[in-house]
């Protein structure tokens, strides 16, 4: 079930992407973290003890939103906007802190 | 010309596109785009400067006055009013978004911008991918703060966000944190966010504030000096017990529970009797903590400020830090709310031009003046009815997770410091990781000077402050400054 409810704002357009591969809609206009949280109830495990995260300030402070999408690449969920044809991921553990996978 | 400069630790040659400008006509730089920060600008550009204004967000507004992204196209955007946005702040909130519009054009505004260092005179900056420095003489900063937590078991559940993260969600993205909300903490926030979900149709399952109710009834009488805000506290507390929410004082929490995601909130009066309640989500919070990172970096002199238990940048009444040509005006220097953040954005400005021996409107700068006197009169009734927890060091569990980046327990912060290792915050740092993750202490360090000093038997004045390193925030993946050659990894910099 849904981590977040969307109340209100709920005219703009649809977005297509997936979640660990499985077709998800947003809204334009959407963070990835409201992306993610409507269709699921986490972003990521800790790297540290695998529990499950979802985020806390939502204001690009306590960096605990952090993703990453198929290609490998890491976003900050609560600043970064979901597009269409996102492939996010929220399964499986974190890759470990600074020897983490790069895209470049 | 390249010039060799030296760029968090690392030394890189950098194009200065303005390098060949006396420094004395570098613009004003300001960092922050919420009411300090353009209340400054405003001032500023009426004295026909050209200020650079420099703000992460992509929407100016700040957190308080936070606008909804501009989704546009066919099919249609974000479309609620300011009034449903704001509720009785609409009005303040459109005066400072129109302040800003009426100078787009006269200010140099640099939106999606992280600014994530200071020294040597500029700024590191970093938009959508691309890096810059921006060097300034001059350099207002309006950093704001982020809502101040002391953990407590399972606060790293899905399901617990922070006060001022529930209310981005709502004001934000149209979305409640979840579908049975409880409020905990102390603070306005506390009842204003609570309130502003019950208007959204959002089930609220209580608010737990953790003061007193008879520490916040002899508060009151302090908080009468300013009846609106006095008046807006009484009304959504009103509000919330009219619609049957429960509102319960002197409360501490035991702990959010569940697994995968919140499914309970257990808590206790101070008398120990235990409670629970159902709630698929804990919005919580004790107050708001300021962005200091870069001040410290810009080499600002810090001190202990009792009434805000935090180490603060100096100031003097002005804004002016204790490094010549660095100003501090809102939160970021300070907590004192929206409304002051307003006044001392322009006062720091005041203060800028002063120092650049330009005339400024001597009667406007007294207004200033005593309007913030009266605000910090405010803030002291206000400390005083929303008291910080001071029992929370010497009750959290040694098993409680302190440090949500690094997975650090307060049982270790405690270890390092009762065996003598560490009797000072950055070797407790050093340690234990605590402060090192990629919140860079944001969430825990306040925490953990709690923690520490209450294992040593000091205050937390007394365990020194914990210091700010470049970038201030993670640099995220293929964007990586180009002067660090050879750094281009593709990597998270943490």
């Amino acid at each position: 079930m849904a981590l977040l409810q969307r109340v209100a704002e709920q005219g703009r357009r649809v977005v297509h992407f997936t979640l660990d591969g499985r077709p998800a809609e947003a809204l334009e206009g959407d963070t990835v973290l409201t992306a993610m949280l409507t269709n699921g109830e986490r972003l990521r495990r800790s790297e540290f003890a695998g529990s499950p995260r979802a985020g806390f300030c939502l204001m690009g402070a306590c960096q605990d939103c952090w993703v990453r999408t198929e290609e490998g690449e890491r976003l900050r969920a609560c600043g970064s906007f979901i597009a269409d044809g996102m492939r996010l991921l929220s399964e499986g553990e974190w890759g470990g802190g600074l020897s983490g996978e790069g895209s470049s | 010309m390249g010039r060799r400069i030296e760029r968090g630790g690392v030394v890189v040659t950098a194009e200065l596109p303005t390098a060949k400008l006396p420094t004395a006509e570098l613009p004003p730089v300001i960092v922050g785009a919420g009411p300090a920060g353009i209340r400054a600008a405003e001032r500023l550009v009426a004295a026909g400067l050209r200020p650079v204004v420099v703000d992460e967000a992509a929407r100016w507004g700040g957190q308080i006055y936070r606008q909804p992204p501009e989704a546009g196209g066919p099919g249609g955007g974000f479309t609620r009013p300011k009034s449903a946005l704001y509720g009785f702040e609409a009005g303040k909130a459109d005066a400072v978004h129109r302040a800003m519009a009426a100078i787009r054009d006269r200010v140099d505004y640099r939106p999606r911008t992280l600014a994530w260092n200071c020294e040597a005179g500029a700024l590191d900056l970093l938009c959508d991918g691309e890096s810059l420095v921006q060097p300034f003489s001059r350099l207002i900063l309006a950093t704001g703060a982020t809502d101040r937590v002391l953990p407590f078991p399972g606060w790293t559940l899905p399901g617990v966000f922070t006060l001022g993260g529930s209310q981005v969600a709502l004001k934000f993205q149209g979305c409640a944190v979840g579908r049975r909300v409880a409020f905990l903490g102390t603070g306005p926030l506390l009842y204003l966010v609570a309130y502003q979900y019950l208007k959204a149709g959002v089930e609220v399952a209580g608010v737990f504030d953790t003061t007193p109710f008879a520490v916040q009834a002899r508060a009151m009488a302090g908080m009468l000096r300013d009846p609106s805000t006095l008046a807006k506290g009484l009304l959504f507390v009103g509000w919330l017990r009219a619609h049957g929410v429960p509102v319960h004082n002197g409360v501490r929490p035991l702990r959010a529970e569940g697994t995968e995601r919140v499914e309970a909130l257990a808590w206790r009066y101070a008398d120990g009797r235990e409670h629970r309640v159902s709630c698929d989500a804990v919005a919580f919070g004790l107050g708001l903590r300021s962005e200091t990172q870069l001040a410290d970096l810009a080499g600002c002199r810090f001190r202990f400020d009792a009434a805000d238990r935090a180490w603060l940048p100096e100031r003097d009444g002005a804004g002016r830090s204790s490094v010549a040509g660095v100003y501090l005006a809102g939160d970021g220097g300070g907590i004192a709310g929206a409304d002051a953040a307003e006044l001392a954005g322009e006062r720091a400005a005041f203060a800028l031009l002063e120092d650049l021996g330009r005339p400024v409107d001597a009667a406007r700068v007294r207004e200033l003046d005593r309007r913030l006197g009266g605000i910090a009169t405010f803030r002291r009734s206000l400390n005083a009815a929303f008291p910080f927890p001071a029992d929370w060091a010497a009750t959290v569990a040694d098993d409680t997770m302190i440090c949500r980046c690094e997975g650090v327990t307060a049982g270790a912060l405690r270890g390092v410091a009762r065996s003598g290792q560490a009797r000072e915050i950055n070797r407790a740092k050093a340690l234990t990781r605590t402060g090192m993750g990629r919140c860079q202490g944001r969430m825990c360090g306040a925490t953990a000077a709690e923690l520490l000093a209450q294992a040593l038997g000091t205050g937390p004045d007394g365990v020194g402050r914990l210091r700010a390193q470049p970038p201030i925030k993670p640099l995220p993946v293929a964007a990586t400054p180009s002067p660090l050659a050879g750094a281009r990894s593709g990597r998270e910099v943490a």
